[in-house]
């Protein structure tokens, strides 16, 4: 068993050495797509992440309330849409918790509100939805309560940014899926030019009497060096490429996308398993591919 | 048979343990579908074929390995490996098998010796003139001891002399206990070596003689 495992690991580095030209075309074309998947990968989460702010962030409707509804009547209106399955928590604020955090976002400049002698802000109920896709119905049962000024709702804005998700992520997974079937498709043709320089040498195992996975063996693992060697180049470039574009343009894409960008480190370890496996595998596939042919007789 | 391997017919022949046997014939007559049904490189589509106590035709995909390991194989083209030292070339039918690295270290010197070669070892075969190439190519098919050599034209590519040297080689093998089965067109050797020769004409036997042709 250790033997074999042995004469296995060797004559795959052997040969990995040996076939240099042919090792570092497979390597340079699963780097190649692996680079190109890294890129959708991290546009993907960050779009994501985007989405996800975008939608924490619209799923209030703020309901403005008349001067003359009194806290009494907020109360009843609050406690119905409480009890309602798609409202998650409903706040009540006066107006003068609304003139403060208008100050607030004033900032430095907020001594401009000081020449107010009225607060003209409204009372107002902020409803808070359990989930954005009843964002519509629940603002038209807000509507028709009585003792309402106004009904603020960001719709349509929010279905046209989860819209655009939905096409970027869609169009992700395909771009990807048509990827990785032209990697294999490259390594295994590739790996099959291996095969064919060493068709004597697969034929003279077989003479002397050599398993079909003792032939298989090293040519696998050969494949799967050659996934693992492209997977750690296209990691490397990915995560200096992209730490360096966070560095520079992070703080412009935050304000941008109201959103931090994500984190190279995290991007770091998730893309090393997700480049790992899928060089390994695609590797592995592409040689096992490229075999059948010489070992079935 | 089918695709553009000759066919063989009605072929009964019984090649005894020890014995050696000269398959003689024209070019084109079956004699190395014959050596390739033996080793299944192709199978019968009917009939029996015994190696030992194994029927061949019968046999699983996952058997041939081990038929192969009790058959070595000569050719007239040595097949020998081009990047690996005649070391190498002989060790590797040893690693094959898997034997013991120590095993490989002990045996492959000695055969190279019994061969003539010890001092080429570490030469690569293009080194290596044709004979001394076909004398490694027979070093790694006795290497693990099969119970059957198979030679296909193995002096085809060498001069008369050579030839005569490596004809002496098979009979040393087989004076060892070894069935050695040997094709050739050589008439000559077959006639000088003095042993049964069995004659292949279009797929049938024609003549099974003993002490060179008749």
């Amino acid at each position: 068993m250790f033997r074999g495992l042995r004469y296995t690991i060797r004559e795959s580095f052997v040969s990995l050495f040996r076939s240099k030209v042919m090792t570092v075309a497979s390597v340079f074309s699963i780097t190649a797509m692996l680079l190109i998947l890294g890129l959708f990968f991290l546009l993907t989460v960050n779009v994501n992440m985007a989405t996800e702010g975008v939608k924490n962030q619209f799923d209030t409707i703020e309901v403005f309330l008349l001067d003359e509804t009194t806290e009494e009547d907020a109360a009843i209106i609050s406690k119905s849409l409480t009890s309602m399955d798609q409202v998650a928590d409903v706040q009540f604020i006066s107006k003068d918790q609304a003139m403060a955090e208008f100050r607030q976002r004033f900032g430095s400049n907020a001594y401009l509100l000081d020449g107010l002698t009225t607060n003209p802000l409204p009372n107002s109920l902020r409803v808070k939805l359990s989930d954005i896709q009843d964002g519509e119905l629940v603002a038209e049962i807000c509507r028709n309560f009585s003792g309402i000024e106004d009904v603020r709702y960001y719709q349509s804005e929010i279905s046209k940014i989860l819209d655009v998700t939905d096409v970027l992520q869609k169009g992700a997974l395909i771009i990807i899926a048509f990827l990785i079937i032209v990697s294999v498709v490259v390594v295994s043709n590739t790996i099959k030019l291996t095969v064919m320089s060493r068709e004597a040498e697969i034929r003279i195992m077989k003479n002397v009497g050599a398993t079909n996975w003792f032939i298989r063996g090293p040519l696998l693992l050969q494949g799967i060096l050659i996934g693992c060697i492209s997977a750690l180049i296209a990691l490397g470039v990915t995560f200096f490429v992209y730490r360096e574009f966070v560095a520079t343009y992070g703080s412009q894409v935050a304000a941008l996308m109201t959103m931090e960008m994500v984190s190279p480190e995290f991007m770091l370890i998730n893309l090393a398993w997700i480049f790992a496996a899928l060089g390994a595998s695609i590797g592995a596939f592409g040689s096992i591919i490229s075999m059948r042919k010489f070992l079935k007789a | 048979m089918y695709g553009n391997h000759v066919g063989l017919k009605d072929v009964t022949l019984s090649i005894d343990k020890g014995e050696f046997v000269f398959i003689v014939g024209p070019s084109g007559s079956g004699k190395s579908t014959f050596i390739k049904l033996i080793s299944r490189e192709l199978k019968a589509d009917e009939g029996h074929i015994y190696v030992g106590d194994k029927d061949v035709v019968r046999m699983s995909n996952r058997e041939i390995p081990d038929l192969r390991r009790s058959i070595g194989m000569v050719f007239q083209n040595f097949r020998l490996l081009p990047n690996k030292t005649v070391y190498e070339n002989v060790a590797f039918a040893m690693e094959v098998v898997r034997s013991p690295r120590r095993t490989i270290k002990r045996q492959v010197p000695q055969i190279l010796s019994v061969m003539g070669i010890s001092d080429k070892a570490k030469n690569f075969p293009h080194e290596l003139s044709m004979g001394e190439q076909q004398r490694v190519a027979i070093a790694r098919a006795v290497i693990n001891g099969p119970q059957v050599l198979i030679a296909d034209e193995p002096t085809g590519n060498l001069d008369p002399e050579t030839a005569w040297e490596i004809m002496k080689l098979l009979d040393l093998i087989n004076r060892r206990g070894t069935t050695v089965v040997m094709v050739t067109h050589a008439i000559d050797i077959v006639n000088r070596m003095n042993k049964r020769a069995v004659t292949i004409e279009a797929g049938r036997i024609t003549g099974d003689s003993k002490g060179g042709l008749a």
